[in-house]
Protein backbone atom coordinates (compact mmCIF):
# COMPACT_ATOMS: atom_id res chain seq x y z
CA UNK A 1 0.00 0.00 0.00
CA UNK A 2 1.22 3.71 -0.37
CA UNK A 3 0.90 5.72 2.15
CA UNK A 4 1.79 9.22 1.03
CA UNK A 5 3.70 11.21 -2.29
CA UNK A 6 6.56 11.76 -1.18
CA UNK A 7 8.65 13.86 -4.13
CA UNK A 8 6.88 15.46 -7.30
CA UNK A 9 9.02 16.57 -9.89
CA UNK A 10 8.50 20.30 -12.11
CA UNK A 11 10.42 21.19 -15.28
CA UNK A 12 12.39 24.65 -15.30
CA UNK A 13 14.63 26.69 -17.54
CA UNK A 14 16.64 27.26 -14.96
CA UNK A 15 17.14 26.40 -11.38
CA UNK A 16 18.22 29.60 -9.69
CA UNK A 17 15.75 31.68 -11.29
CA UNK A 18 12.93 28.84 -9.92
CA UNK A 19 14.18 28.72 -6.09
CA UNK A 20 14.27 32.73 -6.41
CA UNK A 21 10.21 32.37 -7.76
CA UNK A 22 9.63 29.42 -5.60
CA UNK A 23 11.04 30.77 -2.45
CA UNK A 24 10.93 34.24 -2.34
CA UNK A 25 7.92 34.82 -5.02
CA UNK A 26 5.74 32.44 -3.80
CA UNK A 27 6.61 31.59 -0.48
CA UNK A 28 7.51 27.94 -0.15
CA UNK A 29 11.15 27.36 1.98
CA UNK A 30 14.23 25.44 0.22
CA UNK A 31 14.38 21.94 0.66
CA UNK A 32 16.85 19.66 -0.29
CA UNK A 33 20.03 21.56 -2.43
CA UNK A 34 22.87 19.11 -3.47
CA UNK A 35 25.53 18.94 -5.44
CA UNK A 36 27.11 16.35 -6.83
CA UNK A 37 29.45 17.03 -9.83
CA UNK A 38 27.17 19.00 -12.68
CA UNK A 39 23.70 17.49 -11.06
CA UNK A 40 21.87 19.61 -8.18
CA UNK A 41 19.38 17.80 -6.71
CA UNK A 42 16.76 21.06 -5.82
CA UNK A 43 13.55 20.63 -4.06
CA UNK A 44 11.45 23.31 -2.33
CA UNK A 45 8.23 22.17 -0.41
CA UNK A 46 5.23 23.62 1.38
CA UNK A 47 6.54 25.45 4.34
CA UNK A 48 6.71 23.32 7.47
CA UNK A 49 5.31 20.47 5.63
CA UNK A 50 8.45 18.10 4.79
CA UNK A 51 5.95 15.24 3.77
CA UNK A 52 6.12 16.37 0.17
CA UNK A 53 8.71 17.82 -1.79
CA UNK A 54 8.58 19.63 -5.39
CA UNK A 55 11.91 18.80 -6.81
CA UNK A 56 13.08 21.40 -9.75
CA UNK A 57 14.31 19.47 -12.73
CA UNK A 58 15.84 21.31 -15.47
CA UNK A 59 16.09 19.52 -18.75
CA UNK A 60 19.27 18.63 -19.92
CA UNK A 61 22.62 16.30 -20.24
CA UNK A 62 22.34 13.04 -18.63
CA UNK A 63 18.80 12.83 -18.50
CA UNK A 64 18.12 14.05 -21.77
CA UNK A 65 20.29 14.20 -25.08
CA UNK A 66 20.25 17.59 -27.23
CA UNK A 67 17.32 17.48 -29.08
CA UNK A 68 14.72 15.98 -26.31
CA UNK A 69 16.08 19.03 -24.24
CA UNK A 70 15.16 21.56 -26.72
CA UNK A 71 11.38 19.56 -27.22
CA UNK A 72 11.23 20.05 -23.57
CA UNK A 73 12.44 23.42 -22.99
CA UNK A 74 10.00 24.57 -26.03
CA UNK A 75 6.82 22.53 -24.47
CA UNK A 76 7.89 24.95 -20.98
CA UNK A 77 7.83 27.80 -22.54
CA UNK A 78 4.90 27.45 -24.16
CA UNK A 79 2.72 26.20 -20.86
CA UNK A 80 2.12 22.83 -22.29
CA UNK A 81 3.09 21.07 -19.33
CA UNK A 82 1.62 19.83 -16.00
CA UNK A 83 1.91 22.26 -13.22
CA UNK A 84 1.27 22.27 -9.23
CA UNK A 85 -1.86 22.79 -7.45
CA UNK A 86 -1.35 24.46 -4.04
CA UNK A 87 -3.53 24.88 -0.54
CA UNK A 88 -3.68 28.22 0.97
CA UNK A 89 -5.81 29.46 4.07
CA UNK A 90 -6.85 32.88 2.24
CA UNK A 91 -6.48 32.87 -1.28
CA UNK A 92 -7.46 37.15 -1.57
CA UNK A 93 -4.69 38.06 0.79
CA UNK A 94 -1.98 35.84 -0.94
CA UNK A 95 -3.13 37.45 -4.02
CA UNK A 96 -2.64 41.14 -2.62
CA UNK A 97 1.04 39.66 -1.06
CA UNK A 98 1.64 38.02 -4.25
CA UNK A 99 1.15 41.21 -5.99
CA UNK A 100 3.23 42.97 -3.58
CA UNK A 101 6.18 40.35 -4.59
CA UNK A 102 6.00 41.55 -7.74
CA UNK A 103 4.11 38.60 -9.43
CA UNK A 104 2.26 40.22 -12.48
CA UNK A 105 1.54 36.16 -14.26
CA UNK A 106 -2.30 35.71 -13.07
CA UNK A 107 -3.76 33.25 -15.38
CA UNK A 108 -6.96 34.01 -13.33
CA UNK A 109 -7.90 36.85 -10.68
CA UNK A 110 -9.33 34.78 -6.99
CA UNK A 111 -12.64 33.66 -7.85
CA UNK A 112 -15.35 32.05 -6.07
CA UNK A 113 -16.97 28.69 -6.75
CA UNK A 114 -19.19 26.12 -4.49
CA UNK A 115 -16.36 24.27 -3.29
CA UNK A 116 -13.75 27.50 -2.69
CA UNK A 117 -11.49 30.26 -3.75
CA UNK A 118 -9.09 29.99 -6.67
CA UNK A 119 -6.28 31.59 -8.54
CA UNK A 120 -3.78 31.01 -11.33
CA UNK A 121 -0.96 32.11 -11.96
CA UNK A 122 2.21 30.59 -14.22
CA UNK A 123 6.03 30.39 -13.08
CA UNK A 124 8.59 32.37 -14.53
CA UNK A 125 8.99 29.60 -17.09
CA UNK A 126 5.09 29.06 -17.67
CA UNK A 127 3.97 26.06 -16.02
CA UNK A 128 0.71 26.94 -14.30
CA UNK A 129 0.09 26.78 -10.71
CA UNK A 130 -3.43 27.11 -9.06
CA UNK A 131 -3.90 28.16 -5.53
CA UNK A 132 -7.36 27.12 -3.84
CA UNK A 133 -8.74 28.17 -0.96
CA UNK A 134 -11.34 25.56 0.49
CA UNK A 135 -14.52 25.81 1.77
CA UNK A 136 -18.14 26.68 0.32
CA UNK A 137 -18.57 30.24 -0.92
CA UNK A 138 -22.19 30.78 -0.81
CA UNK A 139 -22.37 32.26 -4.61
CA UNK A 140 -24.28 31.87 -7.76
CA UNK A 141 -21.67 30.82 -10.51
CA UNK A 142 -20.18 33.31 -12.33
CA UNK A 143 -17.60 33.37 -14.93
CA UNK B 1 16.53 26.08 -29.16
CA UNK B 2 17.61 29.32 -28.27
CA UNK B 3 16.73 31.37 -25.35
CA UNK B 4 15.16 33.87 -27.25
CA UNK B 5 13.17 31.63 -29.00
CA UNK B 6 11.64 30.57 -25.00
CA UNK B 7 11.43 34.11 -24.47
CA UNK B 8 9.30 34.77 -27.26
CA UNK B 9 7.24 31.52 -26.39
CA UNK B 10 6.80 33.18 -23.14
CA UNK B 11 5.96 36.47 -24.71
CA UNK B 12 3.48 34.96 -26.66
CA UNK B 13 1.77 32.33 -23.66
CA UNK B 14 1.73 35.73 -21.25
CA UNK B 15 -0.41 37.38 -24.61
CA UNK B 16 -2.56 34.06 -24.76
CA UNK B 17 -3.13 33.67 -20.76
CA UNK B 18 -4.43 37.39 -20.41
CA UNK B 19 -7.45 36.05 -23.45
CA UNK B 20 -8.45 33.77 -20.80
CA UNK B 21 -8.09 36.42 -18.10
CA UNK B 22 -10.31 39.39 -19.91
CA UNK B 23 -12.36 36.92 -22.39
CA UNK B 24 -15.20 39.21 -21.08
CA UNK B 25 -13.87 42.82 -22.16
CA UNK B 26 -13.65 44.32 -25.42
CA UNK B 27 -10.40 42.40 -26.25
CA UNK B 28 -8.83 43.58 -29.89
CA UNK B 29 -5.92 42.23 -31.55
CA UNK B 30 -3.67 45.23 -31.16
CA UNK B 31 -4.31 45.31 -26.66
CA UNK B 32 -3.53 41.34 -27.22
CA UNK B 33 -0.54 41.83 -29.30
CA UNK B 34 0.76 44.53 -27.67
CA UNK B 35 1.39 41.74 -24.10
CA UNK B 36 3.46 40.18 -25.95
CA UNK B 37 5.27 43.26 -27.34
CA UNK B 38 5.07 42.88 -31.05
CA UNK B 39 3.26 43.85 -33.89
CA UNK B 40 -0.56 42.90 -35.03
CA UNK B 41 0.62 40.70 -37.75
CA UNK B 42 3.72 39.38 -36.49
CA UNK B 43 1.49 38.40 -33.46
CA UNK B 44 -1.40 37.02 -35.46
CA UNK B 45 1.32 35.26 -37.65
CA UNK B 46 3.82 33.57 -34.83
CA UNK B 47 0.61 32.73 -32.30
CA UNK B 48 -0.66 30.49 -34.86
CA UNK B 49 2.62 28.64 -35.59
CA UNK B 50 2.86 28.31 -31.60
CA UNK B 51 -0.16 27.36 -30.65
CA UNK B 52 -2.21 26.03 -34.39
CA UNK B 53 -4.60 28.26 -33.93
CA UNK B 54 -5.27 32.09 -34.92
CA UNK B 55 -5.74 34.74 -31.47
CA UNK B 56 -8.81 35.74 -32.95
CA UNK B 57 -9.93 31.61 -32.53
CA UNK B 58 -8.39 30.96 -29.48
CA UNK B 59 -10.28 33.72 -28.44
CA UNK B 60 -13.93 32.36 -29.71
CA UNK B 61 -13.12 29.01 -27.84
CA UNK B 62 -12.46 30.46 -25.17
CA UNK B 63 -15.74 32.35 -25.28
CA UNK B 64 -17.71 29.70 -26.12
CA UNK B 65 -16.09 27.73 -23.38
CA UNK B 66 -17.17 30.07 -20.50
CA UNK B 67 -20.68 30.62 -22.02
CA UNK B 68 -20.88 27.05 -21.99
CA UNK B 69 -20.53 26.65 -18.56
CA UNK B 70 -23.26 29.40 -17.85
CA UNK B 71 -25.40 27.80 -19.82
CA UNK B 72 -24.94 24.21 -17.34
CA UNK B 73 -24.61 25.54 -14.42
CA UNK B 74 -26.86 29.37 -14.40
CA UNK B 75 -30.24 30.31 -15.37
CA UNK B 76 -28.95 33.32 -16.86
CA UNK B 77 -30.87 33.94 -20.33
CA UNK B 78 -28.69 33.06 -23.69
CA UNK B 79 -28.66 37.15 -24.27
CA UNK B 80 -26.97 38.10 -20.94
CA UNK B 81 -24.41 35.06 -21.27
CA UNK B 82 -23.48 36.25 -24.59
CA UNK B 83 -22.64 39.30 -23.12
CA UNK B 84 -21.31 38.10 -20.34
CA UNK B 85 -18.64 36.45 -22.13
CA UNK B 86 -17.67 39.35 -24.08
CA UNK B 87 -19.71 39.19 -27.33
CA UNK B 88 -21.47 42.06 -28.58
CA UNK B 89 -23.81 40.79 -30.83
CA UNK B 90 -25.93 37.66 -30.17
CA UNK B 91 -26.47 36.99 -33.82
CA UNK B 92 -22.24 36.63 -34.03
CA UNK B 93 -22.42 34.84 -30.38
CA UNK B 94 -25.34 32.34 -31.93
CA UNK B 95 -23.26 31.80 -35.16
CA UNK B 96 -19.99 31.33 -33.29
CA UNK B 97 -21.51 28.91 -30.68
CA UNK B 98 -23.01 26.93 -33.38
CA UNK B 99 -20.10 27.07 -35.73
CA UNK B 100 -17.68 25.84 -33.05
CA UNK B 101 -19.96 23.24 -31.05
CA UNK B 102 -22.31 22.30 -33.52
CA UNK B 103 -25.46 22.92 -32.05
CA UNK B 104 -27.33 26.11 -30.63
CA UNK B 105 -26.91 27.83 -27.27
CA UNK B 106 -30.15 26.55 -26.17
CA UNK B 107 -30.52 23.56 -27.84
CA UNK B 108 -26.94 22.91 -25.51
CA UNK B 109 -28.75 23.71 -22.54
CA UNK B 110 -31.35 21.55 -22.77
CA UNK B 111 -29.02 18.86 -23.09
CA UNK B 112 -26.20 19.38 -20.28
CA UNK B 113 -26.71 20.18 -16.67
CA UNK B 114 -23.43 21.13 -14.33
CA UNK B 115 -20.76 18.82 -14.32
CA UNK B 116 -18.79 17.64 -10.99
CA UNK B 117 -15.05 18.87 -11.53
CA UNK B 118 -13.07 21.88 -10.19
CA UNK B 119 -13.42 25.46 -12.08
CA UNK B 120 -9.66 25.36 -13.19
CA UNK B 121 -10.05 21.38 -14.72
CA UNK B 122 -12.92 22.86 -16.62
CA UNK B 123 -11.36 25.58 -18.09
CA UNK B 124 -8.45 23.89 -19.44
CA UNK B 125 -10.34 20.62 -20.38
CA UNK B 126 -13.34 21.66 -21.55
CA UNK B 127 -12.65 24.61 -24.44
CA UNK B 128 -14.55 23.08 -27.06
CA UNK B 129 -12.86 22.01 -29.95
CA UNK B 130 -13.37 23.27 -33.36
CA UNK B 131 -16.00 20.96 -34.85
CA UNK B 132 -15.20 21.62 -38.51
CA UNK B 133 -12.29 23.65 -40.40
CA UNK B 134 -13.78 27.12 -41.16
CA UNK B 135 -12.74 29.89 -42.70
CA UNK B 136 -11.02 31.99 -39.94
CA UNK B 137 -10.68 35.63 -40.13
CA UNK B 138 -7.60 37.04 -38.82
CA UNK B 139 -9.22 39.89 -36.52
CA UNK B 140 -11.52 40.15 -33.03
CA UNK B 141 -14.53 40.39 -35.54
CA UNK B 142 -16.95 42.75 -33.91
CA UNK B 143 -14.80 43.54 -31.00
CA UNK B 144 -12.10 45.22 -33.10
CA UNK B 145 -14.67 47.59 -34.58
CA UNK B 146 -15.38 49.36 -31.25
CA UNK B 147 -12.05 49.54 -30.45
CA UNK B 148 -10.79 51.08 -33.45
CA UNK B 149 -9.96 54.74 -33.76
Amino acid sequence: MITRLNVASIYVLDKEEALDFYVNKLGLEKGNDVKQGDYRWLTVRVPGDQATEISLEQPGPPLHDEATTEQLRELISKGALGGLVFITDDARSLYATLRERGVTDFTQEPTDHFYGTDMGIRDPFGNPIRILQQGKVPQEATA
Amino acid sequence: MSREVEDFNRRLLRARDAMDRAYAEPLDVRAVAAVAHVSEAHFIRSFRAVFGETPHRYLQRRRVERSMFLLRETDRSVTDICLDVGFTSLGTFSRTFREIVGETPSHYRRGHGPIVAPHCVQLAAMRPRVAAVVTQSSSFGEAVATAAP
